[in-house]
């Protein structure tokens, strides 16, 4: 047994302000690494979840560009479409991580995570990044498809910059909705039937698939206050050159963001107690 | 000397359902000390509470003199826990896994690779540390987890049914290793269980749990002869359960069940 082992741990007092932002910072780095060796060692994810955006891109996106049934200005559909499909792959990534963590509460991970010396706040948003981390990974394989199928994409690498934000942001969002509602209901079958019912009504209700202003006046309030639309817009504007309100794009990812995090890490003792 | 762990006047329970009922026990610090008792005796409950994962809503719990309370970072910087289930992550290598705790523990960069090698050498996997762990049979699962548990060089190491659902030799194996950490270390050892043999070999003290509080503590071999010549553990577990073994099934005991069998059919 090496001596290393019976060197006494640091015992450090309860951790203020400053220590609780460094400590979830170091831990969301940590699980996002964690998520990067995962993919790095089961690629067939990436090629799986491709599966779904790439229907809808040379499905619906060829189909309706063709037919030319949603009037999108000067913009082809297909570029219109793309970055919609970007933050609809997200989503989707991002809506399942409720049963990722019920799963981990019943395998004993979730237990081992918080007996070590982790806030809760800190394990969720490592949780919420590390969901954005496999999104900006799935892009990549959207995007160069979407280059596949002729879309008009920036080559302006600032604002690819701005699009991994954004994915990180939205993702953190749905991640941690996700989170919060496995904390609610406790079981994997009742979170499964949620995240089918509220995943597709989010996408539809949201300006992925077409212009806000073809959508009736009750939908176009659910878009408002839908964060997907923001994340859309965002993705839009730096990816197709679209008009967006960039400020509130981002001023609304981050503060829903930010208002999820702190809701799912209240429940998440609910669960480990569960 | 300051216990390892204290619990006094603890009590907890789940809505009608009282799991811990008045829990007061004394761990010294050094001994590899048994949990023992039937399905919903309180005795998860009571690892759960020392591990700050359930609140201690009445009585105390102190782990080296730290309140679980109200210091619950400092507890967790000293204690190593490893749940009943079999935890690792089987898309990750050993290595990967092991490393994953030493960053939750904060070990500084420039030792954590040498203290991953170190804790793999130290629970015989360092020649299998970079395959996925979704390779390893359920006994190395339980020694990697052995590892992700000592990478922080804990000062209390807390196992729920360590064995539960292995072969024997696979058993002896992961006993095999606590023992080593134990007598290399000096650290304490706090283990639940329900075989009365690994009670008997392993511990140097038991208590032994019913109905959420402790019904007698002690080494086995004051247990036994406390009983009579030739008792066994076995005896002494029936005769401080008495009948009320199937009433305990019943009473909260359907979780520890699913918990067993989910880790069996992991085990394979």
């Amino acid at each position: 047994m090496s001596a290393q082992l019976v060197v006494p741990p640091a015992v450090s007092a309860e951790p203020g302000p400053l220590d609780l932002v460094r400590t979830a910072v170091s831990r969301t780095l940590t699980m996002c690494l964690v998520e990067l060796q995962k993919l790095r060692h089961d690629r067939t994810e990436l090629v799986t979840r491709a599966v779904q955006p790439a229907l809808w891109l040379l499905v619906f996106g060829q189909v309706f560009t063709r037919i030319r049934a949603i009037p999108t200005g000067s913009t082809p559909y297909l570029d219109f479409l793309a970055p919609g499909i970007l933050a609809q792959s997200a989503l989707f990534i991002a809506i399942f991580y409720g049963i990722q963590i019920i799963w981990e509460r019943d395998a004993g991970v979730l237990s081992k995570l918080l007996v070590t010396p982790t806030p809760r706040i800190a394990l969720v948003a490592a949780k919420a990044f590390a969901a954005g981390v496999r999104a900006v990974a799935q892009a990549v394989v959207v995007l160069l498809l979407a280059l596949l199928l002729g879309v008009h994409l920036t080559a302006n690498p600032l604002k690819y910059a701005g699009v991994v934000v954004a994915l990180l942001l939205g993702s953190a969002f749905f991640c941690c909705m996700s989170i919060t509602i496995a904390g609610l209901v406790l079981s994997r079958d009742r979170l499964m039937g949620i995240g089918q019912a509220i995943t597709m009504p989010l996408f539809f209700a949201s300006n992925a698939l077409y212009p806000v202003q073809l959508m009736p006046g009750w939908l176009q309030v659910v878009n408002h206050i839908n964060p997907l639309s923001y994340e859309v817009e965002a993705l839009r504007g730096l990816l197709a050159g679209t008009p967006a309100r960039l400020a509130l794009d981002y001023g609304v990812l981050v503060a829903a963001a930010t208002a999820m995090i702190v809701i799912a890490s209240v429940l998440l003792p609910r669960l480990a107690r569960s | 000397m300051t216990p390892a762990v204290r619990c006094s006047g603890v009590r907890h329970a789940f809505g009608e359902t009282v799991a811990v009922d008045g829990l007061d026990l004394e761990i010294e610090p050094g001994e590899v000390f048994g949990l023992l008792g039937p399905n919903g005796a309180g005795k998860t409950t009571t690892i759960r509470m020392i591990t700050t994962l359930l609140p201690v809503p009445s009585g105390t719990i102190e782990v080296l003199g730290r309140d679980v309370a109200r210091q619950r970072t400092a507890v967790r910087r000293l204690i190593g826990y490893v749940p009943q289930q079999l935890s690792a992550d089987g898309t990750l290598t050993g290595r990967e896994n092991v490393a994953l705790f030493a960053r939750l523990y904060d070990l500084p960069r420039r030792t954590r690779a040498a203290q991953v090698t170190s804790v793999l050498e130290a629970v015989d996997l360092a020649d299998v540390a970079d395959r996925q762990a979704k390779t390893y049979s359920g006994g190395m699962v339980r020694r990697l987890e052995l590892a992700q548990a000592l990478v922080s060089a804990p000062r209390v190491l807390i196992l729920d049914e360590p064995t539960v659902g292995l072969d024997p030799v696979a058993r002896e194996g992961v006993w095999d290793r606590i023992e080593a950490v134990r007598s290399a270390t000096g650290m304490t050892v706090l283990v639940t269980t329900h075989s009365m043999q690994e009670a008997d070999e392993h511990c140097e003290r038991v208590a032994l749990m019913h109905r959420g509080r402790v019904r007698t503590v002690g080494s086995p071999a004051e247990l036994k002869s406390a009983l009579g010549p030739g008792a066994t553990l076995d005896d002494v577990f029936r005769h401080h359960t008495g009948d009320d073994l199937a009433g305990d099934l019943e009473n909260g005991g359907m979780r520890d069940v699913r918990a067993t069998r989910r880790t069996a059919r992991r085990v394979g």
